[in-house]
């Protein structure tokens, strides 16, 4: 297990510890297969590529609820700033989609940090209160006006730039599929970095009990404005990356639809997890696909159940139903041991 | 000697209830100092408020020379105001492991680095977690240091308890009925690690089992509603008989 050639060897108990930062092979598996989907699926990569965007989104959201145990019913309104954040920089001659993301998760994190300090003040019911208030606003907003964002048509006059100047998006989704994949690694790196960080450990005792984080002095406030704020800025960049591989945005990149139905991601996939809401997003988009093809109500009825199920018996959602099942079947590999 | 934790007049009501009245309260360096009263005495609300939880209505805190009645709690915790809790206020999901290395390492928060803090694995940081399992087996916690907090026993996690707060590396600890609801038979460990905490270390010990208190305290101060009744050495608590009729006829657990 030690690295070659190190003179002191760990001790058993850092041994534990770092087996939980490396990257086990699911997790390679996981990317490996997400590069193999381009080379399976060719006919169904614009889908796959919303299906990593709602991961990345959920991924954001899952920073704040799962890791920091903020309850927020409005995260679309930082989905929807980044959106149309791309969207209008083409419209204005800007069309390089990298610097579109950039300027997308400026707009969306500096919203975040200015509401951040509406939203951290309260408890559980008057920050979900707050932040559909505000998400409500943004939809609102937008909605006014409509010279500015086009409403429910879309904004029009959008232009598809080169990514860094060189590859053209094209019909197939392929080399949107790449792009989502790059940035969404990318992103996911960094979050992942920062989770098994001591500040990802700070967090997760905010999360456990924040009366004895501060008794430990955690600044408790200043570190949830701060991942608040970067939660924004993924959520902007996710907003973005589909306004850039759709080459539309309208009206319901802001919709209360979105911020909850990400929740409903978010717990069936598993919260605090770091791959929760990617596998969330999976199955919800394509259940979603599948079921409505064969029957448009069908899709609500099996939401439902989905939800049920999950949260009833699946406490951590899919993936944390699939830890229990492989720690059942080593159990029974290696006989029950208590 | 300049004290090492200092109250001046602190008042604290809630409404009409006074349950802080003008308490001078003062701790030198390596004191062990005990502060009892019955149930309702306001012990729990003073400690709130010299941890900043509780802020007073009038009065003033000092601590190592330093009035930090208006600092926030976390910064009173970094300057070496720790604290445990009379009930149990761990992380439940952590392990004892990663809770007190938590603590430490925001203790050493400004010898790290940005990338340090938010980027590097916890692992990279050695030293703290070996001070961290140090610390642990020093309580007798080594074992279980690797087990999710909520499943340690009662008397593991109130010795958590006194781990986190340790792990501050405190000037001033303020225990607040340490050993609280351990049975007498399994509470023999505690009492030894009450025993050895380091000499340097200001103590306020609050505590019902008078026992110990007596083994334990240098000084006593007892709270009556709110108010010093009087404050002395174990031996002139134990003779004076306001003490005693305070005390008379009443249980304590
Ligand atoms: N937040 C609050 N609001 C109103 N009254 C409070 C509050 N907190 C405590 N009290 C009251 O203040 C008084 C002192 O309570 P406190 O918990 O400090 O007592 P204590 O000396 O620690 O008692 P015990 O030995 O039972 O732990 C009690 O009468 C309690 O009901
Ligand atoms: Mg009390």
């Amino acid at each position: 297990m030690n690295a070659r050639g190190r003179t002191d060897p760990k001790p058993h108990y850092l041994l534990a510890l770092a087996a939980q930062e490396r990257w086990s092979r699911y997790e390679i598996a996981f990317w490996l297969a997400l590069i193999a989907v381009y080379f399976l699926f060719p006919d169904n990569l614009m889908l796959a590529a919303q299906i990593l965007i709602t991961g990345l989104f959920a991924v954001s959201l899952d920073l704040i609820l799962g890791y920091a145990g903020i309850v927020t019913l409005g995260h679309a309104a930082f989905f929807g700033l980044g959106a149309y954040t791309a969207g209008l920089l083409t419209t204005v001659g800007y069309t390089e989609p990298v610097l579109g993301l950039l300027a997308a998760g400026a707009v969306a994190g500096a919203f975040g940090y200015l509401t951040s300090f509406l939203v951290l003040r309260g408890r559980d019911m008057s920050r979900l209160m707050i932040t559909l208030g505000l998400g409500l606003l943004l939809h609102e907003l937008a909605n006014e006006a409509t010279n500015l964002t086009g409403g429910v048509d879309g904004l029009q006059g959008m232009v598809a730039g080169r990514v860094l100047g060189l590859f053209d998006f094209d019909l197939y989704g392929k080399t949107a599929y790449f792009y989502v994949l790059t940035v969404c690694f990318l992103i996911f790196a960094v979050v992942r970095a920062l989770m098994t960080a001591p500040y990802g450990l700070s967090l997760r005792s905010i999360r456990e009990n924040p009366q004895r984080a501060v008794a430990i002095g955690i600044p408790i406030r200043a570190r949830l404005t701060n991942i608040y704020t970067f939660a924004a800025v993924i959520a902007g960049i996710s907003g973005a990356l589909l306004t850039q591989t759709t080459q539309f945005v309208a009206l319901d990149v802001f919709s209360f639809e979105r911020s909850a139905d990400l929740l409903i991601i978010l717990l069936v996939g598993g919260t605090a997890t770091l791959y929760g809401g990617f596998i969330g997003a999976a199955v919800f988009l394509l259940a979603q696909n599948w079921l409505s093809t064969l029957n448009a109500q069908y899709w609500l009825f099996w939401l439902g159940i989905l939800l049920i199920v999950t949260t009833r018996y699946m406490r951590s959602g899919v993936l944390g139903g699939l830890k229990n099942l492989s720690h059942l079947a080593t159990r029974r590999r290696h006989g029950s041991r208590a | 000697m300049k004290p090492m934790l200092q109250t001046t007049d602190l008042c604290k009501s809630f409404g009409g209830l006074k349950v802080t009245q003008s308490v001078n309260l003062s701790l030198e360096a390596g004191a062990r100092h005990a502060l009892i009263g019955p149930n309702g005495a306001g012990k729990t609300t003073l400690i709130n408020q010299l941890t900043g939880v509780l802020r007073p209505s009038s009065g003033a805190i000092w601590l190592d020379g330093e009035d930090i009645t208006a600092l926030p709690p976390y910064k009173r915790a970094r300057r070496g105001l720790a604290r445990t809790f009379q009930i149990n206020s761990l992380f439940p999901h952590l392990t004892p492991l990663e809770a007190v290395t938590a603590v430490i390492c925001e203790r050493e928060q400004g010898n790290l680095s940005l990338l340090d803090r938010r980027f590097f694995k916890l692992t990279r940081r050695r030293k703290e977690i070996d001070e961290a399992h140090a610390l642990l087996e020093r309580l007798n916690l080594a074992d279980d240091c690797q087990r999710q907090t909520r499943e340690l026993a009662y008397g593991k996690q109130r010795l958590l308890e006194m781990a986190l707060a340790l792990a501050l590396r405190p000037k001033v600890l303020l225990l607040d009925e340490p050993a609280a609801g351990v049975p007498e038979g399994e509470s023999d460990e505690l009492l030894a690690v009450l025993a050895e905490l380091p000499q340097e270390i200001s103590i306020l010990l609050i505590e019902h089992d008078m026992s110990l208190v007596f083994r334990f305290a240098q000084r006593i101060t007892v709270l009556v509603s709110g108010a010093e009744l009087v404050s002395g050495t174990p031996a002139e608590i134990a003779g004076d008989p306001r003490v005693q009729e305070v005390y008379l006829g009443k249980h304590h657990d």
